[in-house]
């Protein structure tokens, strides 16, 4: 079990983390919850833009207060480095156990917030970048992918369960950050000052004690550990019994395979979870206000995470791979009928359709780590885990684009408002056929890139014997 | 393993939960009051 990093003493050593005889795997989740909960404050950091664009001037903004669009970008090097650094640090993750990547996701993620507090007080939007996009985006890759790994290995009967209760929390991060932080800045705020620093220093003390409690938690479980009453899967030649080494996973067709259709399921969520409040007040103009739509978006936020903890759950009694046939279909269904919702005046119609889409936008998430066991073994997934979420990244520019190009170019070229996203739902709906058609192609992972020998190192795949020599 | 009577107490899972789970049902509590007004 010991390599690489993980073969130092400390505190933070991965043999430290060993469970003793006795510990509950129950306490996992709670250890993972811990960080995901706070990293998932990533999904509520709009509601410091519009404060932070009126520091100067207070009541309104003033001639060298910040724009919208220069703070937009905070949120973008975020997200592009947990992309990144997920792909990066996987290995170490993997090898240095699950302590010590809490532990520095919890540094990083408090010394983001920190930064960015002394870049507000000193106006410095590069401290901002610096603080929350760079070293809060490494948190968020390591904070990510640690825990999800942690759990595949000590629920091999219930894996999909197990990390959908994780980022179940990613997603629900944003529900306890959005009232807190609002809340905060109102008791920090004054008639001459917005108080985002302070609100800002305090989100770092709170999120770095609860990630260290969690890194306190937090166990790997012994060698060879198998639940009480384990039975092990009936001969499926899409769960493998083998492990496959980080890098060699790349050099597999299923890994990019899983990487479209996990680009594919996100491109079609995140197009429509930034922009769902403008898009149903300009399909059904009159009939949903903007409070109504704010309701809207709080309603697609609950179903983005509970279809986390469900997609995923299901996904243990019917498989990853049928889970994602699922997804391609519906998705192609439902984006074919949403522009009918909107002809026909269906409010009910357009917001159950949405509801759907979003949750299996959560659940893709929440299912791909267990999909990745099942193709490429526990050993390394957390790190392969990593390197899948580059699809993340990927998706978190096409969506948007997707959405407001499109629109924009509709509604230049007199399409009316209430029509200007159907060609978009289209597109999206074509993309699930890409996705059903590469998830098809998803077959049990050649014999040739399973690792045969742990522990000597010895008849691992190529890039693994590269790596190690 | 999980039956070890020298593991994990009851009370230690208790608290770990309600940790984590106190702060996500309020913030899931805050989100559904919100998601009311599509309904107003």
């Amino acid at each position: 079990m010991e390599t690489g990093s993980g073969g130092g003493g400390g505190w933070f050593s991965r043999a430290r983390t060993v469970a003793r005889p006795g510990f509950s795997r129950w306490m996992v989740p709670p250890a993972a919850l811990c960080v995901h909960l706070c990293i998932g404050q990533a999904y509520a950091f709009s509601v410091f833009n519009l404060p932070m664009t009126k520091l100067i001037g207070i009541s309104e903004s003033a001639p060298d207060d910040w724009k919208l669009t220069e703070l937009g970008w905070i949120f973008s090097l975020a997200i592009f480095f947990l992309g990144v650094s997920s792909a990066v640090f996987g290995r170490w993750v993997e090898e240095g156990g699950p302590r010590k990547a809490m532990f520095t996701a919890a540094c990083c993620w408090a010394g983001g917030f920190l930064i960015s507090a002394f870049g507000v007080s000193i106006h410095n939007l590069w401290l901002i970048y610096l603080g929350y996009g760079v070293l809060g985006g490494i948190a968020l890759g390591i904070g990510y992918i640690s825990p999800v790994s942690t759990l595949i290995k000590w629920f091999p009967d219930r894996p999909g369960m197990a990390t959908g209760m994780a980022i179940m929390g990613f997603g629900g991060g944003a529900f306890i950050a959005s009232p807190l932080s609002v809340w905060l800045m109102g008791k920090f705020s004054s008639d001459s000052h917005i108080g985002v620093m302070e609100t800002f220093v305090v989100l770092a003390v709170v999120y770095f004690v609860f990630m260290v409690v969690g890194s306190i938690i937090v166990r790997v479980p012994p060698a060879d550990w198998k639940p009480e009453g384990y039975v092990a899967p009936r001969e499926n030649k899409l769960i493998s019994k083998n492990d496959v080494y980080v890098y060699d996973a790349l050099r597999t067709p299923q890994f990019w395979l899983i990487w479209v259709v996990l680009c594919v399921n996100t491109t079609a969520g995140i197009g429509v979870l930034g922009q769902a409040s403008a898009m149903s007040q300009e399909m059904f103009p009159g009939h949903i206000t903007p409070i109504a739509a704010a309701g809207l978006v709080g309603l697609m936020s609950l179903f983005n995470m509970g279809g986390r903890f469900a997609w995923a759950t299901t996904s243990d009694y019917v498989g990853r791979r049928n889970t994602y046939f699922v997804f391609m279909t519906l998705g192609f269904i439902l984006y074919c009928l949403v522009p009918y919702t909107g002809s026909v005046g269906s409010i009910a119609g357009f917001a159950l359709c949405f509801l759907i889409i979003i949750s299996m936008y959560g659940g893709g998430f929440a299912t791909v780590p267990a999909y990745l066991r099942d193709m490429f073994g526990t050993r390394y997934v957390g790190a392969i885990h990593g390197l899948l979420l580059t699809a993340w990244s990927a998706a978190g520019i096409f969506g948007p684009v997707l959405v407001n190009y499109i629109r924009q170019y509709n509604v230049a070229h007199d399409v009316p408002k209430a029509e200007a996203y159907n060609t978009t739902m289209y597109i999206m709906a074509g993309l699930f056929v890409i996705g059903f058609i590469c998830n098809f192609f998803v077959k049990a992972v050649d014999a040739r890139y399973h690792m045969k020998d742990e522990k000597t190192g010895t008849a691992l795949g190529a890039a693994g014997e590269a790596a190690r020599a | 393993m999980e039956n070890d009577t020298n593991g994990t107490t009851t009370l230690q899972l208790v608290l770990a939960w309600g940790f984590v789970g106190i702060p996500l049902v309020w913030g899931v509590f805050q989100t559904l009051l919100n998601a009311l007004k599509l309904f107003q």
